[in-house]
């Protein structure tokens, strides 16, 4: 009998639905690996079942009785435990103090020397090496996982969530997670694992299940398959492309990225010496599973985050470190990942248009905004790319995700644009508006643009981009390649093997 | 369904009359009859002349601080030092009637003192605006602990080296020069170029919101902070301009309140009953739009004036209307709440 079970789960988020009719089953004392691409649903299924939040419809069932979860607080009561992705501990507090906050069975006063207990025989049990007595603030953020790791343990949970738990761990840490998900199996405990890296599913996982688009690709037995299969599960298993690759007509060098290192959540390395040039009317792609590095890179070029070494230069001129204006008016355009960061959600339709170029001629003067100026560019821009919306004065936050993402592409489009950053340009739109927008980037290819295309769909990447290039772990790879790369050796690239 | 914007417009007014509601159930319960005591404060407030011209005096420094509060309430920076930044501009106005130019005309006196009182509130109010950006400070904090340096400060001159020579070993500094006398209107103490300058600069903010690059980014500066850096606005520059107005502002108020109404430096709470706390209900009520934040400043002026009548006819404490800022505070805030939560239609299908 399964100690879990969804059935029928459907989770719907105003347009975007995160879960469609999912069926999930977690069997006693596996280890069950949650696999696929961001926003194909493992978060919001979790979620579901930690009570987080509630399931439009379907059933869940615990120990084969079915059971409601409203609250963190059920799911905790049925032995559900789960440890976030990034720990986020007291940090005024010692170690003992953390786990101590909530638990059920400690003394109601001074519980912290009972709790250290607890956790040193925890310790010994699963062999997690941490000080009890330690105080949170001094500790590394791998040590900080294992703190929120041994909150859950405390609890004595008979099922363990785990939402991407190596994010902030080295190496010998992950190890020792591993070592204790084992040990945690043998004691007949069932575990599920978010996650993306498919070398750690292969190593830890009895079984994987694959999620796509909110749905449910397969559940497979993980001895039975191979990263390849798991890869093409990820991310579209018959990839149809045909590449409607307009070629480069110019070859003068617009942008190119020299020795780039950087650092990113919490002073880990995400970026590890990438190089590359694009020229102009290029369209170079970069693929790779989220949270390789992409995020950061892009931020580099943009000036939104300074590397630690390395130079980024536009049609020769070096940028690097310029503020982000400066290097706006080098004419690059930028398509976020986070569309949050591309509006503001509560200013007007009108207003969110002139957010890139409000200080510039015609748009103001020396102190003054130029309302008929600004009105009549916004209308224009509207019926140009045919924008859905009540009136000019609407807040962005009623517009459509598709529409909004067509007014930042149309916002930033509108500058004489020499390099476009686009970051997961199509991601959650439909399909009209999906190849809208490949159609506009295609035309800007055609006028010399210089496109840096991220994302993580194979089948826009390769029916945009001239190279392809793959992130992995900091780095890219592919590039040194002369004709541009296939699928099957994107897919491989993604796994983090050596093709070549 | 949801809230439409122009909606937003009444909500101060459902505030208010929650707060009337839920104040009269406890004045009942204290065994006085609601009713009178609302027609006592609102008669009081505006109901003679006399009331009139106090609720309109009161209403001055109101308006100046809430103005000014918009500003940076608007960039998301929560100046709750606006009392400390008035009480500057006390001290500038009596630094320049007493010591700096005590013999000047009056035409050159006036300007000076309005000069000074706002350049010394600009610069109390950068001290949290530099603060925040250069250290991420919080500005709550650091500016609600300048209003207690400050007041010490006042303080200490009164006792101390401005303290007036013929004064009876009270503590008040010298009296002004008479070219150091706002001018009012008749038999009143409604210094009237101190309520024009309030009127004047509410209605240059209005524009200064609506119609510059500068009113632009502070507006997307407080929608998201992160948009305003990818869209490349320099926010520490803003931070600390948007401080320069609202705690010059202040001073100002604070210039009318010792060169209008007590011609001396007084001990601080002798000059200003926290007129800049008040304020805040003040600029927030006006929906932090300049122009209503008039209204909302002679509203409470009245409310300010109306307690005391209550308090001198009815022997009502003066508590009872610090009791109603607070509860009206409270339900404007509720309402920012509750217009977070929308009605959507559930998923029946299936």
């Amino acid at each position: 009998m399964s100690v879990v079970k969804m059935e029928n789960i459907t989770k719907r988020f105003s347009e975007v639905i995160a879960n469609n009719e999912v069926n999930f089953e977690l069997e006693k004392g596996e280890i069950h690996a949650l696999l696929g691409e961001n926003g194909a649903g493992k978060t919001t299924l979790m979620n579901i079942l930690y009570g987080l939040y509630q399931a439009d419809r379907g059933k869940i069932y615990i120990r084969g009785k079915e059971t409601k979860i409203s609250s963190p607080a059920d799911a905790i009561k049925q032995g559900i435990g789960k440890v976030p992705q990034i720990p986020e501990p007291i940090p005024s507090l010692s170690v003992a103090e953390n786990v101590a906050l909530g638990l059920r069975w400690s003394k109601p006063f001074f519980p912290v020397g009972q709790v250290a207990k607890k956790i040193e025989q925890l310790s010994r049990r699963y062999g997690l090496k941490v000080n009890p007595q330690a105080s949170v603030e001094q500790l590394s953020v791998g040590e900080q996982q294992k703190v929120e790791i041994l909150k859950v343990l405390a609890r004595d949970p008979e099922i363990l969530i785990l939402d991407e738990p190596t994010t902030t761990l080295v190496l010998p840490e992950i190890e020792e997670l591993f070592s204790l998900l084992r040990r945690m199996t043998q004691e007949g405990r069932s575990v599920i694992f978010i996650a993306h890296k498919l070398e750690e599913v292969m190593t830890i996982s009895h079984r994987v299940t694959i999620l796509r688009n909110g749905k449910i690709v397969k559940t497979l037995e993980t001895s039975k398959t191979n990263k390849e299969e798991l890869i093409k599960m990820m991310v579209g298993e018959e990839l149809k492309v045909e590449s409607k690759t307009k070629p480069v007509k110019k070859k003068e060098k617009a942008l190119e990225v020299r020795d780039v290192w950087a650092f990113g959540y919490k002073k880990l390395p995400a970026v590890k010496g990438v190089s590359f040039k694009i020229s102009c009317g290029e369209v170079l792609g970069i693929a790779g599973v989220a949270g390789n590095g992409q995020r950061e890179l892009v931020e580099i070029v943009r000036g939104l985050r300074k590397p630690i070494k390395g130079k980024v230069m536009i049609g020769g001129e070096d940028i690097t470190n310029l503020s982000p204006r400066k290097i706006l008016d080098k004419g690059v355009a930028y398509i976020p990942e986070d569309r949050r960061t591309g509006i503001v959600p509560s200013l007007s339709v009108l207003k969110n248009f002139i957010l890139i170029n409000y200080g510039q001629q015609p748009f103001s003067g020396w102190m003054f905004l130029n309302s008929k100026v600004i009105g009549k560019y916004a209308r224009d821009l509207v019926s140009e790319y045919n924008i859905a919306t009540p009136n000019l004065n609407t807040p962005v936050e009623f517009l459509s995700g598709g529409n909004r993402q067509i007014l930042i592409l149309a916002r930033e489009l509108s500058r004489e644009a020499r390099v476009i950053i686009a970051v997961h340009p199509t991601f959650g739109l439909d399909v009209r508006t999906t190849q809208r927008i490949r159609e506009i980037f295609r035309e800007q290819q055609e006028k010399g643009a210089t496109i840096l295309l991220v994302s993580e769909d194979l089948e826009e990447i390769v029916s945009l981009s001239n190279r392809i290039g793959v992130m992995f772990e900091g780095e890219i790879r592919g590039l040194e390649k002369d004709e541009k790369l296939t699928i099957e050796e994107v897919e491989l690239l993604m796994t983090g093997e050596e093709v070549l | 369904m949801r809230i439409k914007p122009d909606r937003e417009m009444i909500a101060p007014l459902v505030a208010i009359g929650l707060a009337l509601l839920s104040i009269a159930i406890v004045f009942w319960i204290a065994g006085a009859n609601p009713l009178v005591l609302y027609q006592k404060i609102f008669m009081g407030a505006f109901g003679s002349w006399f009331g009139l011209s106090r609720t309109l005096t009161k209403a001055i420094p109101l308006l100046l601080c809430g103005a000014g509060l918009a500003v940076v309430f608007k960039m998301g920076f929560w100046n709750i030092g606006a009392e400390g930044q008035l009480l500057m501009g006390v001290i500038g106005a009596t630094w320049v009637a007493l010591y700096l130019a005590p013999g000047a005309p009056f035409w050159i006196m006036i300007p000076l003192m309005f000069g000074v009182g706002f350049a010394a509130g600009a610069g109390l109010g950068i001290i949290p605006a530099v603060l925040k950006v250069k250290f991420r400070t919080n500005e709550v904090i650091t500016s609600l602990m300048l209003v207690y340096i400050v007041r010490e400060l006042v303080k200490y001159l009164v006792y101390g080296p401005w303290k007036g020579p013929q004064e009876w070993g009270f503590p008040y500094s010298s009296k002004f020069p008479l070219a150091a006398w706002l001018p009012t209107i008749l038999r009143t103490r409604i210094h009237y170029p101190t309520l024009l300058l309030g009127l004047a600069l509410a209605v240059f903010l209005y524009l200064l919101m609506k119609k510059t690059k500068f009113g632009y980014e502070i507006e997307v500066l407080g929608a998201s902070p992160e948009t305003a850096r990818y869209a490349g606005i320099k926010s520490g520059r803003i931070t600390v301009l948007a401080m320069v107005i609202s705690g010059g502002l202040a001073g100002l108020a604070g210039v009318g309140e010792v060169a209008g109404i007590h011609h001396r430096l007084l001990e601080p709470l002798g000059i200003s009953p926290g007129y800049g706390f008040t304020a805040i209900i003040v600029a927030w009520l006006g929906t932090l739009h300049p122009l209503f934040i008039i209204l909302a400043a002679f509203l409470f002026g009245g409310l300010l004036v109306g307690g005391d009548a209550i308090q001198v006819s009815l022997g009502f404490p003066i508590g009872v209307i610090k009791i109603f800022n607070g509860v009206i505070l409270f339900f404007f805030l509720a309402r920012g709440f509750l217009s977070r939560y929308r009605l959507t239609k559930k998923d029946r299908e299936g």
